[in-house]
């Protein structure tokens, strides 16, 4: 391994971390609006702007829909955007976030995941994000403050790569990240610079007859956003799903590159393993839940139960090889969901791995536990017990309830 | 500044090429078409163009076809100011930083009254309020015309649209028009302009000062539409004259604030017998045939009414005495 840059140690709540790795990452255009949890990026962006720390236009918009049609536009300009929201500001943009995957704009945005309205609730869960599942952008999901700093500056790779040309958002539970201080090693703003580089194009063909960079630039005209038919609608679609397809090992690869840099990688960058080698019963979850989940895996190890985890961190694209190699030997599985998908029989992530399982050659026993909405606080001693339903489904090998509710009054 | 020169000459119109190009899949007769390739020869350099979603937007970007020789971008319905917003932003940090090849870029945000009297108005009240350096301009057709001629805020009272239908008990849009301009000038922003393709050197030369003017300015164009106002298509530059002639769609200007009527309607201010009654103007259009059924006749005096009142409004506003016929 390459010797990793001198770092620092700061201490930092999620929200700042990601306005410190924005600061770092050479952005043009910052157009955003405040919501709970974000408000701590903006207000430290804010800082950076009004004391000339930072060399990006920050456009204070009127809503969130603004924010990422301004964002859109920025990066169609040339410029290298970032926006970050939460919640209800997520879903007022949701219409522009096909339009920003469709443009193939690479626009990164910080997502302080929170629960939506009704009832009103400001605290941390998925429901935000997994209701933007296929509005075409990648989705990455921190599990502390220092992955969402180390993430947002890999976003920027990821989502300007010319083989993907996708937007990425990253997560960060709401409050549980974004307004808890950790310590968090920060990369000098020079190493930060170099990583992310200056913003690449593709070189494609005008109207004109004439190869030129892909952006708005008046030496050669290029109408982007147009309205494309029956006859040429479907292709547009199928090439995004291609740059999802490239995602995969670009996502990788950046990890590495970050590590080379950093001494910090998150497991393959797509999923992280924990304990999985010889595991009987595993859980996957996504975010800060794996901290937590961590010790409870280390505690039922030390009991000597083949306890094991798999945290998402990269939930689309969905890495479907690595998920089923890496639980290939896993016998009894617990899907955990911070969201519910109502009437859908069970939630948004246990859908996903119930199907990648479909065709796999050994299936695990499947279960789905819904947990944390509206941020209620989940137990080391209710993550506990899901090990003992896995253990107790491997004796009888039944799964009585496949979809249960954790940490539900009555 | 790279500016060209404009002497608003036939000749030089002529020689300078076209930048909406023919082509398009526009009706005949389409106002808004003549307003774009008239607003497009009257800008003075680089050039970036962001068009809400709307007809004018349909029927020049069909892929893989392009009616655009100018860099152009479309997101959605209620975005054209935002969209703005982020160009502007984008070209000023990248001109900073050195990444930009051009000395000064052009912003246009085309919109019609879907997009800026309705579903828009937040984002173009936001992109305003922020002082972005861009030209709004606003066709207005007077209704959802690329859906199937909806009501819209800008839609004028009394006109039948298949979302106001004249009916048995209601005959046609009770409400009246948003004054839309007088909102813009309420921003304190530097430069409003109303204008009518008619005058084509008047709507010409505010197309210029709107890009000249640093910070936003807005620009609302008289866009007559043949299959919304179901109208004969030869006609529409005589409704646009004729709209301004009977003060239903009076030109002016406002610089920083200071209103002042344009030549056209001025020259109705000063000879009050040339200002032609409302029916004139209606009478043809058949979003308005309802309005001369005997049963209806309070309606046609309530256009007049109406109309009267606004037009004694603006010339208050611009310091003349209103005088009468």
């Amino acid at each position: 391994m390459q010797k990793t840059v001198k770092q620092e140690m700061t201490a930092l709540a999620g929200d700042q971390a990601v306005a410190y790795a924005v600061k770092q990452s050479d952005v043009d255009v910052v157009a955003a609006y405040p919501i709970t949890p974000q408000t701590i990026i903006v207000e430290k962006f804010s800082e950076y702007v009004a004391d000339g720390e930072v060399e990006t236009e920050f456009v204070c918009v009127e809503s969130e829909h603004s924010a990422m049609a301004a964002s859109i536009a920025a990066s169609a300009t040339g410029a290298r955007a970032f926006t970050a929201t939460a919640s209800a500001g997520l879903a007022l943009m949701h219409e522009m976030l096909f339009v920003a995957s469709g443009c193939r704009t690479p626009v990164v945005m910080a997502v302080a995941n929170r629960a939506l309205s009704a009832p009103l609730n400001i605290h941390g869960d998925h429901s935000d994000s997994m209701a933007q599942r296929d509005s075409g952008w990648i989705q990455l999901y921190a599990e502390n403050s220092q992955e969402a700093y180390d993430s947002i500056i890999q976003a920027f790779r990821i989502a300007e790569n010319l083989d993907v040309l996708l937007p990425v958002m990253v997560g960060l539970d709401g409050f549980t990240l974004s307004h808890t201080l950790e310590n968090v090693e920060t990369l000098p703003e020079e190493a930060v610079k170099e990583f992310v580089g200056v913003r690449k194009f593709p070189n494609v063909l005008t109207h004109n007859g004439k190869t030129a960079p892909f952006k708005l630039d008046p030496a050669n005209p290029m109408t982007m956003g147009p309205i494309a038919l029956q006859n040429y609608y479907f292709e547009f679609k199928r090439q995004q799903e291609e740059g999802m397809e490239h995602a995969v090992n670009v996502i990788q690869e950046v990890n590495n590159e970050y590590a080379k840099i950093s001494g910090r990688s998150y497991g393959n960058g797509l999923v992280e393993k924990y304990c999985l080698e010889d595991a009987e019963v595993a859980a996957i979850c996504l975010g800060s839940t794996a901290g937590t989940m961590k010790t409870v895996v280390d505690d039922l190890r030390q009991e000597g139960i083949k306890a094991g985890l798999l945290r998402l961190r990269t939930f689309r694209p969905l890495p479907v090889e690595e998920i089923r190699s890496a639980l290939a030997n896993v016998k009894a599985l617990a899907v955990m969901d911070k969201c519910m998908s109502f009437g859908g029989n069970g939630g948004p992530v246990f859908h996903e791995f119930r199907h990648l399982f479909y065709d796999a050659a050994k299936r695990p026993y499947i279960v789905n536990y819904i947990y944390g909405l509206g941020g209620r606080d989940t137990s080391p001693r209710e993550l506990r017990s899901i090990y003992e339903t896995l253990q107790g489904i491997l004796q009888t090998g039944c799964v009585e309830k496949p979809i249960q509710y954790l940490g539900l009054r009555g | 500044m790279t500016t060209q020169e404009w002497k608003f000459t036939a000749k030089d119109i002529a020689e300078k090429p076209d930048l909406f190009l023919a082509g398009h899949r526009a009706c005949a007769g389409c106002g808004p078409a003549t307003v774009f390739r008239m607003i497009m020869k009257a800008t003075r350099g680089p050039t970036i163009v962001t068009e809400a979603t709307g007809c004018m937007e349909v029927v020049s970007s069909i892929y893989p076809y392009t009616s655009w020789a100018v860099p152009w971008l479309h997101t959605a319905f209620e975005t054209s100011a935002s969209n703005a917003s982020g160009i502007e932003a984008a070209l000023k940090i990248m001109k900073k930083k050195g990444r930009l090849n051009h000395e000064h870029v052009d912003v246009i945000a085309f919109a019609g009254d879907g997009g800026t009297y309705d579903i828009g108005i937040q984002a173009l009240s936001g992109a305003v309020e922020r002082g972005h350096d861009f030209l709004f301009v606003l066709y207005d057709n007077e209704a959802y015309m690329n859906t199937g001629i909806q009501r819209s805020g800008g839609t004028p009272h009394g006109a039948a649209t298949t979302t106001s239908p004249a009916g048995k008990s209601i005959p046609g849009k009770l409400e009246y028009k948003k004054p839309i301009a007088d909102i813009m000038v309420a921003h304190n922003m530097p430069y409003v302009a109303t204008a009518s393709p008619y005058y084509w050197k008047d709507l010409m030369t505010k197309v210029r000062k709107g890009l000249e003017v640093e910070g936003p300015a807005f620009l609302h164009v008289f866009a007559p539409c043949p299959r919304g106002w179901r109208s004969d298509p030869a006609k529409s530059m005589e409704y646009s004259k004729l709209a301004v002639e009977s003060c239903v769609f009076p030109v002016w200007e406002s610089v920083n604030g200071h209103c002042q009527l344009s030549i056209p309607s001025k020259l109705i201010s000063l000879a009050p017998q040339k200002k032609r009654p409302v029916d004139e103007y209606l009478k043809g259009q058949g979003r308005f045939r309802h309005i001369f059924k005997p049963q209806n006749k309070k309606l046609l005096v309530d256009v007049q009414r109406m109309t009267d009142a606004r037009w004694e409004c603006l010339l208050r506003k611009c310091g003349e005495t209103p005088k009468t016929a």
